[in-house]
């Protein structure tokens, strides 16, 4: 899931260019990899990739801002998900 | 309105005919109804005209009585009836009617000074024979073109670059440095254009070519030493009385022509206004027209309607498609001469043709009221940044965010954490004199990662925006913050873009001239003398002008909320429309050939557009941004036709 997470990232954001300028832990942000509307494609593609159900109050850095919290996110719901 | 060229040969060779001839040809589309050129040794002018006033008598090149002085000239001086008034009481005699002899006598008597005296929008050449001196100037905002060259010992200049190329032995290659600032300003800064070797001459600059030597003279600059804030509510009368009582008389000598004028309606305040001022002054029934679009999230089709009904124009509209800005767009490049990132000039392109179809030369239209008196989101943006920086306190500041864009959906559809960061409030550039744009150019600047490696390392990232730095007035740390992004906006992107790219290319491209009553240098003036806050009052944008407006224009459009004119943007391109063009100028050989772009990134942007998935600002700006760039090198650079649709063309030449 955290190189599929971080393949998405370089195509869909970077279209391919410095996959490695950037580290897991660092914000996508600051490293001026996401747009206003990135926010939106990123939960589009956990939507379909993932069958994430995901609500506007998930719409947050500490939840999408980095390759980490992406994938602590995923998971999280993932794990949600199963339990339930 | 029209088109203008011509040379001089610094080395003394004759200046040819057939090159003057071959020049003006490329802009018979700015001037279809007669050319002409004159030669005087090693000195040429052409002219290809579009007759609007004295249709009889105004023919060029023109001179004075005895000849001594030669003019080419494109534009309108709409004083110019009262100029030639006093002209005459000086003892000038004219032989026509026209404002061009206007210039010519002003210049006898003024010298490079006649232009302070002009109100219009122009750029012209004086051939003058007893000084030897080659006389140019561009009006105040830069509504007119003007580009120049230096080339094999000559000075080369035209309305357009084509005409240009079209004189032999002129290069013909991008200059990297302008094309890079187009990715960063959303166009280039004067002199530099997206061509190497060819500069603009700046507006409100003239020049002076004497022999080799080119000197540049500035002669107007907007400047901001604004008024002193406290209004009460009688002087905000005066200041709305006195702002109308301009524009009125803006309109009025816009008006003067000998072929009737039209009006462009967009359903917003500017156009809406200066319709109702129209109104005001002409008897004969009114012809408007407009752009719809199928797309609701662009079309303002409901209040254009509704301010044809408030105001009984006749009015037609054309109703613009994807498809139509795909077919159309190469066509709109050619006009251009420079890259553009958005669409939105190919309407225009279309808007054009349908005035032209419709028997009109002329129409006015609202441009320039969002940069003068504080409409466009950008200074709000900057304002609620501010305050946000300024009130940590304030529970207000997430529903300020809220309040901007509010025709932009993956803006209000964000978190209150998403917004903040997209607006830059952390960012600690309050002092920065950019504080405005940077948001913006920062945004488009990330369009060099479609860049190839090679030209990454010819452009190295200009993150200081030393190009904009360096022509900053001295003044400018002095003023209001409002008035910097005011000044940023009207000094670069309104003449690098909005008035070019998007107005007299795509105006001209079918022989429409347009006419700006807001940006009559009085109006301007007034404007920038303005205090602050009655431009926009809290984020009530353009306040004063909602004043004027009351009465004159529906309720419903004196306060509906800005909506800048937008088109289809990227996915235009996805339409079968554009299949033709789009795989020779983006296969990946002619990339990696042309050099400019990386070829596996613009495939994999293209690929996202096709998968439906492109619908952020960076991929809608990267895809027209490379397209656009292609279709110049394609017909600017690889391949460049010399288009010789010559009119039946008058040459005078001087014996001696």
């Amino acid at each position: 899931m955290r190189q599929e997470l971080r393949k998405f990232v370089i195509d869909n954001f970077l279209y391919g260019k410095n996959g490695d300028s950037f580290a897991d832990d660092e914000s996508f942000l600051e490293k001026g990899i996401i747009d206003s509307t990135g926010v939106l494609e990123l939960v589009a593609f956990l939507q379909s990739r993932y069958g994430m159900t995901i609500q506007d109050q998930d719409l947050v850095p500490e939840n999408l801002d980095s390759i980490d919290n992406l994938v602590r996110f995923a998971e999280m719901r993932i794990f949600e998900k199963q339990v339930q | 309105m029209c088109g203008i060229a011509g040379l001089l040969n610094a080395d003394g060779n004759a200046a040819e005919p057939d090159v003057l001839l071959r020049m003006i040809s490329m802009l018979r589309h700015r001037g279809p109804d007669a050319a002409g050129v004159h030669v005087d040794r090693n000195v040429g002018l052409a002219h290809a005209r579009l007759s609007i006033i004295d249709l009889s008598g105004g023919a060029q090149p023109m001179h004075n009585e005895d000849q001594s002085l030669w003019i080419t000239f494109n534009g309108e001086i709409f004083n110019y009836l009262e100029l030639r008034a006093d002209l005459q009481k000086n003892g000038h005699t004219f032989a026509t009617r026209s404002d061009t002899e206007v210039i010519l006598h002003l210049y006898e008597e003024k010298g490079p000074d006649c232009v302070h005296h002009m109100n219009g929008q122009w750029a012209f050449a004086i051939w003058d024979c007893k000084r030897q001196t080659l006389f140019l100037s561009r009006d105040r905002l830069g509504v007119r073109p003007l580009f120049y060259t230096l080339a094999n010992g000559a000075f080369v200049f035209g309305s357009e670059i084509k005409a240009i190329f079209a004189c032999p032995g002129v290069a013909r290659e991008l200059d990297l440095t302008g094309l890079d600032e187009v990715f960063t300003y959303w166009c280039t800064v004067p002199p530099r254009t997206a061509f190497k070797g060819i500069s603009e001459l700046p507006p409100g600059h003239s020049m002076v070519v004497k022999g080799g030597a080119v000197t540049t003279l500035p002669y107007w600059e907007p400047d901001y030493q604004t008024e002193p804030h406290l209004v009460d509510a009688v002087k905000e009368r005066d200041y709305a009385e006195e702002l109308l009582g301009l524009l009125i008389d803006a309109v009025r000598i816009r008006l003067r022509s000998d072929v009737p004028v039209g009006a462009y309606l967009s359903g917003g305040l500017d156009s809406t206004l200066t319709t109702a001022l129209i109104k005001k002054f002409t008897d004969a029934p009114l012809r408007t027209f407009s752009v719809t679009f199928a797309d609701a999230e662009f079309d303002e089709s409901l209040y254009q309607r509704e301010a044809v009904e408030f105001l009984h124009t006749n009015h037609q509209e054309i109703r613009c498609s994807a498809g139509q800005i795909a077919e159309v767009f190469p066509s709109v490049i050619w006009h251009a001469e420079k890259p553009v990132l958005r669409t939105a000039p190919a309407p225009l392109f279309l808007l054009s043709r349908l005035v032209r179809e419709s028997g009109y030369k002329v129409v006015i239209t609202g441009e320039g009221s969002d940069e003068i008196l504080g409409g466009y989101d950008i200074f709000k943006e900057a304002k609620i940044r501010r305050f946000w920086r300024a009130r940590s306190d304030s529970k207000l500041r997430p529903l300020l965010l809220k309040r901007l864009y509010p025709y932009l959906h993956n803006i209000q559809n964000q978190s209150d954490a998403y917004r903040k960061a997209f607006f830059h409030i952390n960012t600690t550039q309050e002092a920065e004199p950019f504080f405005s744009h940077i948001p913006r150019w920062q945004l488009t600047a990330k369009l060099r990662t479609f860049f190839s490696a090679d030209m990454l390392a010819q452009t190295s990232s200009d993150a200081g925006y030393g190009a904009v730095r360096r022509c900053l007035p001295a003044a400018y740390s002095t003023w209001d913050a409002f008035c910097q992004a005011q000044y940023l906006e009207i000094k670069h992107l309104l003449p690098g873009y909005i008035l070019s790219s998007q107005g007299d290319r795509m105006a001209m491209a079918h022989s429409v001239e347009g006419r700006f009553p807001f940006l009559d240098y009085r109006v301007v003036e007034f404007a920038s003398r303005l205090p602050v806050h009655l431009k926009m009052k809290v984020l009530n944008e353009k306040y004063l002008l909602k004043q004027c407006a009351e009465g004159l224009v529906p309720p419903s459009i004196q306060h509906r909320h800005k909506q800048p004119y937008r088109a289809p943007e990227g996915l235009s391109f996805m339409h079968p429309s554009a299949r033709d063009y789009l795989e020779d100028v983006l296969s990946p050989a002619q990339l990696a050939q042309d050099g400019i772009f990386d070829p596996a990134a613009v495939a994999k942007l293209v690929a996202k557009f096709r998968s439906g998935a492109a619908i952020g600002i960076k991929d809608n700006m990267g895809l027209v941004g490379i397209i656009s760039t292609q279709l110049l090198l394609n017909q600017f650079v690889n391949g460049f036709e010399a288009r010789n649709t010559s009119h039946e063309t008058r040459v005078t030449q001087v014996c001696h």
